[in-house]
């Protein structure tokens, strides 16, 4: 039955629904002429679902009888994501007004993404899992390859398409088989009946789940469509995909992990703890080589998963607000560091990907290159820049559930992954310069990544609030 | 000076510098950071003066929770205030050595060289755990980019060991600080040096610190990132490289390792002792060989560094006093050292000792002043290093005689690369006549090496102004230390107190004659 309460639980949702089909119309009648109406509209839309939010939460956490929760966890995780998505849509019409007139379908379909996250980080059930997972998977196909006519990125929705397909079937077959074994979809159910102890059927269920979410959230073993599709993605998709759909997909990852498997807690972890591992290690290695910044970024961001991971391992409240905690700051990086690479491009405008071309950027452009230093020894996790807090807060988390290895494994090998992030920095700074970029940068990018890098270098006013916030997310899981 | 926040200020004048030096252009910038770094310094002065000698042991504290898990903590012990003056001292110097011979991105330079100075006094002022995890680990960016962008030829190289060297030694730390605050519930360091922790895990966290300050101080055989860092920096950053950033291993152990740790301290000497003792025999070697002026300076940097470590390891006053004293009187001479080089870098543009000969002749004051280091840095009494050197070597004597004994032989071949460096650069024939040719010190320069050859001196002549701060410190240390502290094996047996007026000195060569 469905009741007024459960409707205000989900006024985020309704509001993004109404909103995208309102805009849709507007688009289809307006044609690409409505590009920037629709695109402010969507933003503003974003805005009132946040501010939405807080409804969402008074009328929590149970909703459509448990099949969808509003809690203090996901309205963190929807925070982040609607605000990783009006980032993504501010920063796209300059992008694609270089070839060609901007699209209005562009802001929608990200609409529509958005509201599939929410129903992930809000999913008190596999099908409301799934429907969200789906929901947002469809639109980010679209997305990927939303320059038709280039090639590289009609390859990259093609690839998203046919490994996200598989993916979700190894996740919908993990769902059946926990379905057949514990008699129940709902999380409360599954987790009932995991508290008797872990059949063999049961366990099978487990990692097959976890399968399909470790290729939501990029991480390795399942990994491997990451830098195709981020390379091959229009930019800001790309930095969209970097980071709203990263904190949907985290936050459905642990939501699942502690709710519905946290019974099997043991079983889990030694899996989270080497796809952490594997995830840092890997993503550090294999971003040493690369030439291209947009394929680099997709391993930072294999690398930052992996360590995220490190505070789902520890499996405790404390863990989980350190993954909450990474993830926002790892969200703010992400789309400052973005800002700058969608400002590289060459006196025409055309956009440039190398990492060659930031060569002697510091002096051409002294605020673009102090930015993206800045993103860049904030993700290679040095102080006193925020990046290292993220670090911080899950190995502590680590180091308090007495896992005193895993966090000295994972922290020296983070050591690695500063030498790629090193790497950007040496190039603007220290090499001679190249062929200069064009001379000024869009406001848009230069607001974003001025409020980004500002975030990041006095970030530390901000913990008494974070730290609150975090702590409510996860505690509402346990 | 109650309740005068005299540290965050000391902190926030140069932050504020140098943030303004990234806007100005690159005369203001100089003048900018001059007059940034001599603030600090008057304030440091001030700072010295009100200083109560044997009153509280934690003075000047701040305090300000505003981080959540950590907090704005400040406050310093008499340690605390020399390691400080020896910093605001060597700032001024260090800009102004930069002012001809840095000229390309000058407000960049400048604002790293202020930012670098905010958090040296940020690391030792801190009173947090994380807060000084943070200004230590922070201090990386700054040299990196000072390292990288107006280094030598080879900087690049130079800047990304040096990072990552250090990054890699100091990442282990920050494991064992979180488990000790989660052991102990605090993160104050003065709560944390008064809590034992169980000695068997002691060995863990004593070996991850370890790992931290070794690399930074640095010890044998982790001390290769010094002589390309040194090499490949410009004059200031050597200078300061050498003047204060090795001084933090030093301090990390003395404010961590032996307070937090005693009992594995002890279990641990013998470890490094052993470092010290390669160290001081082999990097004195080495350094002879050199053909490059500041390698030679920068291994003989880790030599002194060893005399450092086994003083730190002695477990009594005469052993820490005297690693302190190294460690004053190091950062002047070396940094003294490298501005030698540096004058006749700007010149010839080559470290190559061969290049130069002769220069007693047409430099004279340089020569004297260069001299004058050079003898500081072999120990000759009277100058700093001599005290220092000695206290460290009579304080491991008592632990171990066989140390004492190995690591005196680097004040001979302390004196034989300093003194065979300084015969082939001043004197001989004049071989080349570039070199021949050089105009002798400039009055910047002079006044930028007159300064410190005074202190140096002082520090020699009336070692007490220095020791003074430190002294009640000092014996808290030992005191802690005492109920871990090795047996020694010099088996000294005290004579009855001579009358007034005979002095330590006077029993020095009976100490030597035992062997």
């Amino acid at each position: 039955m469905i009741d007024s309460a459960s409707l205000l639980a989900v006024l985020p949702e309704l509001i993004l629904t109404a909103g995208g089909l309102v805009l849709m119309l507007v688009a289809a009648f307006g044609g690409d002429g409505s590009a920037r109406v629709v695109n402010w509209l969507s933003v503003i839309t974003l805005a009132i679902a946040g501010v939405a939010l807080s409804c969402s939460l008074a009328h929590g956490p149970d909703a459509f009888d448990g099949l969808y929760r509003a809690d203090a966890f996901s309205v963190f995780a929807k925070a982040l994501i609607y605000s990783a998505a009006a980032a993504a849509v501010l920063l796209a019409p300059r992008f694609f007004s270089t070839d060609g007139a901007p699209r209005p379908e562009y802001p929608i379909l990200i609409l529509f993404a958005a509201i599939g996250m929410g129903m992930m980080v809000s999913a008190g059930d596999m099908l409301t899992l799934y429907v969200g997972l789906e929901m947002n998977s469809l639109a980010s196909y679209v997305l990927a390859s939303f320059m038709r006519q280039d090639e590289r990125s009609s390859e990259a929705g093609l690839k998203y398409f046919v490994l996200g397909s598989l993916a979700s079937g190894i996740l919908l077959y993990g769902i059946s088989l926990l379905y057949g074994f514990t008699g129940s979809t709902g999380f409360d159910g599954i987790a009932v009946a995991l508290g008797d102890g872990v059949s063999k059927g049961e366990l099978f269920g487990l990692v097959f789940v976890l399968a399909g979410l470790a290729f939501k959230i990029s991480a390795v073993p399942f990994h491997m469509w990451t830098p195709d599709v981020y390379e091959g993605a229009p930019t800001p998709v790309t930095t969209f995909f970097a980071s709203a759909p990263k904190v949907a997909a985290m936050g459905l990852t642990v939501r699942v992990a502690i709710e519905a498997l946290g019974p099997a807690g043991l079983d889990w972890q030694q899996i989270v703890i080497f796809v952490a591992l594997a995830s840092i290690l890997f993503g550090a290695v294999a971003a040493i080589g690369q030439t291209n910044i947009k394929r680099l970024m997709a391993y930072s961001s294999i690398n930052n998963v992996g360590f995220a991971l490190i505070g789902l391992a520890a499996g405790t409240p404390a863990g989980v607000a350190g993954t909450m905690s990474y993830m926002a700051i790892y969200v703010l990086m992400t789309i400052g560091a973005f800002a700058c690479i969608l400002q590289m491009r060459d006196a025409d405008g055309k956009p440039i990907e190398t990492i060659a071309s930031l060569a002697g950027l510091s002096q051409s452009r002294k605020g673009l290159a102090a930015a993206l230093a800045i993103f860049m020894f904030s993700m290679a996790g040095i102080p006193p820049l925020f990046g290292f807090w993220a670090k911080f807060l899950v190995f502590d988390a680590a180091v308090a559930a007495g896992l005193t290895a895993l966090a000295a494994f994972g922290i020296t090998a983070s050591v690695i992954g500063a030498f790629y992030y090193l790497k950007i920095i040496k190039t603007m700074y220290f090499d001679e310069p190249t062929a200069a970029y064009e001379a000024k940068g869009g406001s848009v990018e230069n607001i974003i990544l001025t409020a980004c890098a500002v975030v990041i270098v006095l970030g530390y006013l901000l913990n008494p609030l974070l730290d609150q916030a975090s702590a409510a997310a996860a505690a509402s899981l346990f | 000076m109650d309740g005068f926040p005299i540290l965050s200020l000391m902190m926030a004048v140069p932050m504020a510098g140098a943030i303004a030096c990234l806007f100005a252009s690159a005369n203001n910038a100089r003048w900018i950071a001059l007059i940034a770094t001599l603030v600090d310094f008057v304030l440091g002065i001030v700072l010295w003066l009100n200083f109560d000698q044997g009153g509280l042991q934690w003075q000047f504290q701040e305090y300000a929770p505003i981080f959540g898990r950590f907090a704005w903590a400040l406050g310093i012990d008499g340690i605390a205030l020399m390691l400080i003056a020896l910093t605001v001292f060597l700032m001024p110097i260090c800009i102004g050595a930069s002012w001809n011979a840095i000229n390309k991105r000058v407000g960049e330079y400048m604002a790293a060289f202020l930012f670098m100075e905010v958090l040296m006094i940020g690391v030792f002022t801190a009173q947090d755990l994380y807060l000084f995890y943070i200004m230590f680990e922070a201090g990386l960016i700054p040299m990196y980019l000072i390292i990288g962008i107006w280094g030598g030829a080879d900087r690049i190289y130079a800047s990304y060991k040096f990072f990552l060297y250090t990054l890699l030694g100091s990442v282990l730390m920050l494991i064992a600080m979180m488990w000790m605050v989660h052991e102990a519930g605090t993160t104050e360091i003065p709560a944390l040096m008064a809590y034992n922790f169980d000695p068997h895990v002691q060995t863990w966290l004593f070996l991850a610190f370890f790992a931290s300050f070794a690399v930074k101080m640095p010890m044998w055989p982790v001390h290769t990132w010094l002589p390309d860092a040194h090499v490949q920096a410009p004059t200031a950053g050597s200078v300061i490289l050498a003047g204060v950033l090795l001084k933090m291993g030093g301090y990390g152990f003395i404010r961590f390792s032996l307070p937090m740790f005693p009992e594995a301290s002890a279990q641990l000497a013998p470890l490094v002792w052993g470092l010290s003792m390669v160290a001081v025999v082999y990097t004195s070697l080495v350094a002879m060989v050199q053909s490059d002026m500041k390698k030679l300076i920068a291994y003989s940097s880790v030599a002194h560094m060893a005399i450092v470590t086994i003083g730190l390891f002695a477990f009594n006053q005469a052993g820490i006093e005297g690693a302190m004293m190294v460690m004053l009187g190091h950062g002047l001479v070396a940094g003294a050292l490298f501005l030698c080089v540096g004058v006749v870098y700007d010149r010839l543009h080559t470290r190559e000792i061969n290049r130069y000969g002769g220069l007693s002749i047409n430099m004279p004051r340089y020569a004297v002043l260069f001299l004058f280091f050079t003898m500081a840095a072999v120990g000759l009494p009277g100058t700093s290093n001599f005290v220092g050197e000695f206290l460290s070597l009579m304080g491991v004597y008592q632990a171990s005689s066989w140390v004492a004994l190995v690591c005196t032989t680097g004040i001979i071949l302390g004196a034989a690369y300093m003194l065979y460096l300084y015969r082939r650069i001043c004197y001989g024939p004049q071989v080349n006549a570039d070199a021949a040719a050089m105009p002798d010190l400039s009055i910047r320069e002079f006044w930028l090496m007159a300064p410190i050859a005074a202190v140096v001196l002082w520090m020699g002549v009336y070692p007490e102004s220095f020791l003074a701060p430190m002294r009640a410190d000092i014996r808290a240390l030992e005191a802690r230390l005492a109920p871990a502290a090795p047996a020694g094996d010099s088996k000294i047996k005290m004579g009855a107190p001579k009358p007034a007026g005979a002095s330590h000195h006077e029993e020095a060569p009976a100490h030597g004659e035992a062997h």
